[in-house]
């Protein structure tokens, strides 16, 4: 029987899964992009597990805010990264000094 | 119902693992949908059907398919920026590993091993999200379509190159015209009557 820890594993497994993705891919700014979004998807289960196994709907309304608030980051994200390789020809996150911060 | 568990958990771990080290972002694209799947199908074992095909709907149908325009719009150097990629492995490996060990021993306690869930049948799922959708939860409801809105604006605007469609006169410029930009005096001599011969 599939009980509620077997859920939280596997989301665990997936945001470790997400952390490690943002360690390797350092130069790829959308592979990043992808990594967030694989982090975000794990709290969605998380979220989907607890509201089934605890009987309380508020979780998936949380899920469904989530959603939203990602689907406007990842377009926001990628209008960004456009621009940036439109003004700098790459999109390699070590070229990104030009404020000099 | 264990097995169907197993198969598509698996799916999106080995999928997932893909996506973070694929030598091609549009690999990395195209396993991340796969892995949305998977997870959708999770979400319909646990009873969330609109959400799944939300899911489904929204991050496949359309966020997927933004980031796959973009990656083929942008001509990257692959061979430079996947160099250096296993550099950060041990650290990474060993940031994982610390919190995994840390997940596990939060994870393993009877609280989560022991519940089970109370299943409550009498209306469908999407039927009761909408019911605390449109009453406890209208205010966030509409800040998310603010914020949406935000998204759309800024994602127009950042994106937008600035070409000419239409003949039209910027205020701005027009009311910075002087008198030397439409008028030119010219010295000449004043014109004499033709001789016509006879």
């Amino acid at each position: 029987m599939i009980g509620l820890n077997h859920y939280l594993v596997l989301g665990s497994l997936l945001f470790l899964i997400g952390v490690v993705g943002i360690f390797l891919n350092r130069k790829n700014i959308i592979t990043l992009l992808m990594a967030i979004e694989l982090m975000l998807l794990a709290v969605n289960i998380n979220f989907i597990a607890f509201s089934h196994f605890l009987g309380d709907l508020a979780g998936q309304v949380f899920v469904f805010f989530i959603l939203t608030v990602a689907a406007a980051e990842s377009a926001i994200g990628l209008a960004i990264i456009i621009v940036v390789f439109r003004n700098n020809q790459s999109i390699n996150v070590d070229e990104l000094n030009r404020l000099k911060g | 119902m264990d097995i169907i568990f197993y198969l598509f958990a698996s799916i999106l771990i080995l999928s997932s693992l893909k996506v973070i080290t694929s030598r091609n972002p549009v690999y990395s694209a195209l396993f991340l949908v796969l892995s949305f799947f998977s997870a959708g199908a999770i979400w319909l074992l646990l009873e969330a059907e609109f959400l799944a095909i939300a899911l489904v709907l929204v991050y496949v149908g359309a966020v997927m398919v933004l980031f796959l325009f973009v990656v083929m719009m942008l001509d990257i150097d692959l061979k430079k920026l996947k160099e250096g990629f296993w550099d950060y492995m041990p650290v990474a490996g060993l940031v994982a590993l610390i919190m995994f060990v840390e997940m596990i021993m939060v994870l393993n306690q009877d609280f989560f091993k022991t519940m089970q869930a109370t299943p409550n049948h009498s209306v469908s799922n999407t039927e009761a999200l909408g019911q605390v959708l449109y009453t406890d939860y209208v205010l966030p409801f509409e800040v998310a379509a603010i914020i949406l809105l935000v998204a759309i604006i800024a994602a127009i605007l950042l994106t937008l190159r600035g070409t000419k469609t239409h003949k039209g006169i910027d205020p701005a410029d027009q009311i910075k015209v002087r008198r030397d930009d439409r008028v030119r005096m010219v010295k000449m001599k004043s014109e004499t009557s033709i001789k016509r011969s006879r």
